[in-house]
């Protein structure tokens, strides 16, 4: 349907904004309401460790500062997809994708690592408050990432098929938009909940 | 003008890119520095800044907002301020920010 | 990957040879029968969908609560015992709320958006479809649990701790959680849906300054909705895992904080109300000037008095929890916030009584349950009012004095709003005029029936008679004018008359089905654009797209004003109207193709859920499934190939399809 905003644009008073990118800002918009739930959840609930550890006893700081740093570069991988996407160069669209689906695929092993690590420090998913909070903010943004990895494999096949109903360089973008907007809320996750001390 | 025109379209040039995630590299690091330097009664404050720096470079520069379309900073910010004014009085009734 | 509809550029549509896509082909589209409805992507049949789903819901929700009238008639009632008691409460309220009055509204938002914009379909057709399916699956999936061990049974709020494993064993509150999680989801895919198509897809000249009202209201619910379903979907997740998986958000002997349940609840609940009583603000706001012969008094005003409400809406959810101890500053700031949304709302009354005022009054049925609302929501507006003063509030909490104040809010407001935008567009969606003599019976019956029942409810109220009591005793009615005893049958003899009264729509409906005559083109001498077409609309809405010089551009072109006498004479009719847009006929009209993905994905959703409940295998059958809808939605081409039509369509053909 968005060509006929495309094609018939004039026709039909459009305003020259894509439909699916509209979209995808107001997804976003939305997404930010979830996160926040989950993050006030956690500010509440972070002192009430109960018989558990608390945060401090767990966190290890460096090692979630280079996974943090990680995603974060998966940024700079992803809008240098977008921008070879825009330009149409196949190639390094796909080598790009593919570098940001890797570093991405290191943030979630890098999860998976400190999830088992802490577990095996006491603090279960019903230990405490602080626990069951952090596990399901955490867990919510790592599945995010997780459907941003599957998302991005799967774009690499389809742009190596040619096999994108539409226009490829919007398809990267709309994916690219998500994808940053994950990092956005690793960017304030590890600040309010890593950083700052109970 | 032609260079304006070239920013509407793509953004930034992929150096500049770079330049960007360099920037939020070293204030990542001045992040993690809190954690082993006492910066006293400034380190709450300029965590925050530093948060809100490196959000709002990934989103105007990566996410191309600055570039874009103003109706999608409209959204997307619309949500983002709601989320915080909601959740931030919802908080204060806790007594959360007095302690 | 729900979220991304394939984007534009046909131009580099991939050439692939259909025949190897094999499932992926779209559907053919001039399929007939189930398969049309099944696999459409068309606005007018899903908002239809949308319509009948939700009125059998509304059935459900309505002898779900006859029965709880009928258990409160009589002293000692034995219809039904505590426990299905308490299910048949908390049910009543989630159909009616998330399964009646929400799908209603997106079905007349599905309908008459495009219609009024001047559109031919919505910006993202098969994620349209797909919120129907999900709306559907989430609405079965909440009522299964009648037959799986018992309903959700804690209030509609589900306050801790009556959603705890304790006080509510069985398996209801998860369905009820995973339910509206589901149907949140079809929510969610609607409103970004609608939204883009309300800010890009508006006919040429038609500024958001000359957009319908109903449009107007239905998108700020489209934004409230944006942004309060997230904040559910946190609560909803939080009782989940709180439920089946060990964790204790809201258990105060673990040290929780249960008012966060009801803070996320509230920042949820609040805008919902919104969301359920804006709409039929639009419909009204169209409703009254058509049968007053007059321009809606104050377009403006109505408009941003219905952007302000949206706005304030955010700022008052704590005042359904003054008497849970926020503290005296909380209390105070959240009161003078709900006294001042009053405001916008009394704005929009008197902009309603200012537009009947000096009109050439016309009652048809659709124009009496617009008046009746104004009357109706006013009451309920004062009530409300009462609400906002904490200390008033504080004694009313948890009586019937709340049960009145909030049907006179929805039923008077919310759904006469509705029952009058069914008898003034039933003829643009079907083609034929409802009945005027049964509808006249339809809405008295339910005008009486609905005062009759919730009137007495302020009294049982005001005497202290809770909110969710399953039985009552003689001994502790009272006794003269104000005893319980009295007023509770009253209250239920009411329920019956209003059952009657719907009863009368559905007859109606039938007779209209089977007897009704062809409605003309312009049965109300209507103003705005949905009515500049054919009944029902073509697939394609317009034969050409107007352009759009001003608000309630269809009265501008039938009427203009004769510059001698300054008198306004009617210059031509709809049907020359008509005809000129199809001389005008747009050359190449591109329609979306239908699809098989959205109901697989939607399939999905209560597959996941039901593992969660039972084992997680299943839910993992479940996201399986999603991901293979994901793929198959994203791979699909775009438009059906000429050869995939059946039969073949033929090359002058000028309805091409795209997806």
């Amino acid at each position: 349907m968005a060509e006929l905003v495309q094609e018939h644009g004039a026709q039909h008073g459009s305003t020259g904004i894509s439909n699916i990118k509209l979209g995808m800002w107001l997804f976003l918009g939305s997404e930010c309401l979830l996160f926040g739930g989950l993050i006030s959840t956690y500010m509440l609930y972070r002192g009430r460790v109960g018989e558990g550890p608390t945060p401090m006893q767990v966190f290890d700081i460096p090692f979630t500062s280079v996974s943090s740093f990680v995603l974060l570069m998966s940024s700079l991988t992803m809008v240098l997809a977008v921008s070879a996407a825009a330009k149409a160069d196949d190639r390094s669209t796909v080598l790009w994708l593919t570098v940001t689906a890797l570093l991405g695929a290191t943030f979630v092993g890098g999860q998976v690592y400190e999830f088992t690590a802490f577990y095996n420090e006491g603090l279960g998913f019903s230990t405490s408050l602080f626990a069951s909070s952090f596990y399901v903010l955490t867990g919510f943004h790592g599945v995010h990432v997780t459907v941003g990895i599957i998302m991005l494999f799967a774009l690499v096949a389809m742009v190596r098929r040619n096999r994108i109903p539409g226009s490829k360089s919007e398809t990267v973008e709309m994916i690219g938009l998500y994808w940053h907007f994950v990092d956005i809320v690793w960017i304030v996750i590890f600040t309010l909940i890593y950083l700052i001390p109970v | 003008m032609t260079e304006q025109h070239a920013h509407e379209e793509h953004g930034m040039s992929n150096a500049g890119y770079v330049r960007i995630a360099l920037i939020l590299a070293a204030i990542t690091a001045l992040e993690v520095s809190t954690y082993y330097v006492d910066f006293g009664p400034l380190f709450m404050p300029a965590l925050m800044v530093m948060m809100v720096v490196k959000f709002t470079m990934v989103v105007s520069y990566f996410m191309h907002l600055k570039f874009d379309k103003r109706v999608f900073s409209v959204m997307f910010y619309a949500g983002l301020f709601l989320a915080i004014f909601v959740y931030a009085a919802a908080l204060s009734t806790f007594k959360f920010f007095i302690a | 990957m729900a979220i991304i509809e394939r984007p534009s550029a046909p131009a580099t549509v991939p050439a692939i040879p259909s025949a190897s896509l094999g499932a992926l082909k779209r559907p053919v589209t001039t399929q007939h029968g189930w398969r049309s409805w099944l696999f459409t992507v068309d606005h007018k049949k899903l908002g239809i969908m949308y319509g009948a789903t939700a009125l059998f819901f509304f059935v459900v929700g309505g002898l779900e609560a006859v029965l709880i009238r009928l258990q409160l008639a009589l002293p000692d009632g034995r219809v039904l015992n505590a426990d299905l008691y308490n299910q048949m409460f908390t049910m009543h309220a989630t159909t009616m709320v998330f399964l009646f009055v929400m799908p209603m509204v997106s079905a007349f938002a599905n309908y008459f958006i495009p219609l009024q914009v001047g559109a031919r379909d919505v910006a993202f057709p098969r994620i349209n479809a797909f919120g129907f399916w999900a709306f559907l699956f989430g609405g079965i999936f909440l009522n299964l649990a009648w037959f799986l061990g018992g309903a959700a049974d804690g209030g509609w709020f589900m306050y801790a701790p009556n959603s705890g494993p304790v006080f509510s064993p069985s398996h209801g509150v998860d369905f009820w959680a995973l339910g509206l999680q589901i149907t949140g989801i079809a929510s969610l895919t609607g409103a970004v849906n609608l939204i883009v198509t309300v800010l890009n897809m508006r006919a040429p000249g038609m500024s958001l300054m000359k957009m319908p009202v109903f449009t107007w209201m239905a998108t700020v619910v489209q934004f409230l909705l944006l942004f309060a379903m997230p904040v559910i979907t946190v609560a909803l997740f939080l009782l989940m895992f709180q439920r089946n998986f060990g964790a204790t958000f809201f258990d105060v002997a673990a040290g929780a904080d249960p008012l966060l349940w009801q803070h996320l609840f509230w920042i949820f609940g609040h805008p919902e109300v919104y969301i359920l009583i804006l709409p039929s603000f639009g419909i009204i706001s169209e409703v009254l000037p058509v049968f007053s012969r007059k321009p809606l008094f104050g377009y403006p005003f109505v408009v941003f008095s219905g952007a302000a409400i949206g706005f304030v809406g955010w700022g008052v959810w704590a005042h359904h929890m003054f008497a849970s101890g926020l503290g005296p500053v909380s209390v105070a700031v959240f009161s003078v916030a709900t006294m001042a949304i009053a405001v916008p709302t009394g704005v929009k009354v008197v902009n309603w009584t200012m537009t009947l005022w000096g009109g050439k009054l016309q009652f048809t049925v659709a124009m009496k349950f617009a008046i009746a609302l104004i009357v109706l929501f006013t009451v309920g507006g004062l009530s409300g009012v009462t609400h906002a003063v904490a200390p008033s509030d504080t004694q009313q909490t948890d009586t019937y004095y709340i049960v009145a104040h909030f049907h006179y809010v929805l039923f008077g407001g919310a759904i006469f709003g509705i029952f009058s935008g069914m008898y003034y567009w039933w003829p643009k969606m079907f083609g034929k005029l409802l009945s005027e003599r049964i509808g006249n019976w339809n809405f008295w019956l339910m005008a009486i029936g609905m005062n009759l029942t919730f009137g007495p409810m302020h009294i049982l109220g005001l005497q202290g008679q809770p909110r969710r009591m399953y039985i009552w005793t003689e001994a502790r009615a009272g006794e003269g004018f104000f005893n319980l005893a009295f007023w509770n049958l009253v209250a239920s003899i009411g329920s019956i008359i209003l059952a009657v009264g719907v009863l009368f729509f559905f007859i109606n409906v039938l007779v209209t089905a089977r007897r009704g005559a062809q409605a003309p083109l312009d049965p109300w001498d209507a103003r705005s654009l949905e009515w500049m077409t054919s009944n029902p609309p073509k697939e394609h809405n317009f034969d050409s797209i107007p352009t759009v010089g001003h608000l309630d551009e269809f009265f501008h072109r039938k009427y203009a004003e004769d510059h001698q006498s300054g008198e306004i004479r009617k210059v031509q009719g709809a049907e020359e109207i008509l005809a000129e847009m199809e001389r005008n006929k747009d050359a190449h009209i591109h329609m979306p193709s239908p699809s098989y993905w959205p109901i697989v994905l939607a399939l999905g959703l209560p597959v996941i859920a039901f593992g969660l409940i039972y084992s997680i295998p299943v839910a993992i059958v479940g996201g399986l499934i999603v991901v293979l809808g994901c793929f198959g939605w994203a791979i699909e081409p775009s438009t059906a190939r000429d050869e995939d039509v059946d039969p073949p369509a033929a090359p002058s053909t000028e309805v091409v399809r795209h997806g």
